[in-house]
């Protein structure tokens, strides 16, 4: 669509990019066209350390329906901890 | 015309004075020859878009592209520095304008410029090439499959430019897929009915089985018949507009 619409959240965690792991300190999603995807549109999510630069990213570009079973599938598995061992 | 061509990176000041990335391509020639100012597609600074600037100059024409997320982003890949531009909300309009306003400088600049200067812009880059050549003294300018041109998105950066049309400084081309939903059809009779009523020159092209980005060569959006038929009529204008040789 070409909106640069985009859902912004801060995140603690690592991630792993082209440079190796980094310190993920921001999450954006937004629905849009992929630079490698073969789809007009996707979800696109990145995981980012703005303060680290731009490089610092992992990217992912997911057609509607694997994003919505990842996101169905990060919820089935932290329901699934034993209580006691979500941390936070 | 030899199809001959030079093509490298360059940088220089905009209007800011702050540098900026290009990609540009200069075409041999022994006469002078009209420029083209190519805005990239919300994607980014890619491969496929230097290929279009090197197709201008093949063409008879300079060509220049601006990499609009290098501002943000200089030391990253074209496709981070997409993604920290989406992060950020995007490229602001007043420095899309001058930005394509120096590079319009630039090019007028070049010792074989005939001191024409269009510019065409994808996706993104439509709506862009439109608020353009609102914006700028250009002489042709090329909108393809540009959305947010006659509509806004609620609580985007991508605002309609409608207040905007009468200053068009140029005639304007449009092409767009029947199929595309941003523009969609109904968009592009607005945008129609808006320039016939402010009576600017335009033409546009509407292509059946076509939809967004169909100029696209490495997407499955590719429609090689309509691209090059579409192409045709980009020869055409700029012909009629940037050449000198009629």
């Amino acid at each position: 669509m070409c909106t640069y619409d985009t859902e912004r959240i801060t995140v603690t965690g690592s991630a792993k990019g082209a440079d190796g792991w980094f310190r993920a300190t921001d999450a954006t999603i937004s629905y849009d066209h992929p630079v490698h995807f073969g789809a007009g549109h996707a979800l696109l999510v990145d995981l980012i350390n703005p303060a680290l630069g731009a490089s610092s990213r992992v990217g992912l570009e997911l057609d509607a329906e694997s994003a919505r079973e990842l996101a169905m599938a990060i919820l089935r598995s932290l329901e699934s901890v034993p209580a006691g061992l979500l941390e936070s | 015309m030899t199809s001959n061509l030079r093509a490298e990176t360059i940088y220089f000041d905009s209007y800011d004075d702050h540098s900026v990335e290009a990609y540009l391509a200069t075409t041999e020639s022994d006469h002078k020859v009209g420029g083209v100012v190519v805005i990239h597609h919300f994607p980014g600074y890619d491969e496929a878009t230097k290929e279009i600037v090197r197709k201008f100059a093949a063409n008879g024409y300079n060509a220049v592209c601006v990499n609009l997320y290098y501002r943000e982003s200089p030391d990253a890949s074209f496709d981070d520095a997409a993604a920290a531009a989406r992060a950020s909300g995007g490229v602001p309009d007043d420095q899309l304008v001058g930005d394509v306003g120096a590079a319009a400088k630039y090019l007028r600049a070049l010792a074989n410029s005939n001191q024409k200067v269009g510019v065409i812009g994808y996706c993104s880059g439509g709506r862009q090439s439109v608020l353009a050549a609102c914006s700028l003294n250009l002489d042709a300018a090329v909108d393809c499959y540009g959305a947010f041109v006659v509509e806004s998105r609620p609580e985007s950066t991508m605002t309609s430019i409608v207040d905007l049309l009468p200053n068009l400084s140029c005639p304007l081309l449009g092409l767009f897929g029947i199929e595309d939903q941003y523009p969609s059809p109904e968009q592009t009779v607005t945008l129609r009915e808006l320039l016939t009523k402010h009576g600017k020159d335009f033409t546009f092209h509407e292509y059946d089985g076509a939809g967004h980005a169909f100029f696209a060569v490495d997407r499955p959006s590719y429609r090689a018949e309509v691209a090059t038929e579409a192409w045709g009529e980009i020869w055409k204008f700029y012909g009629r507009h940037l050449s000198d040789k009629k």
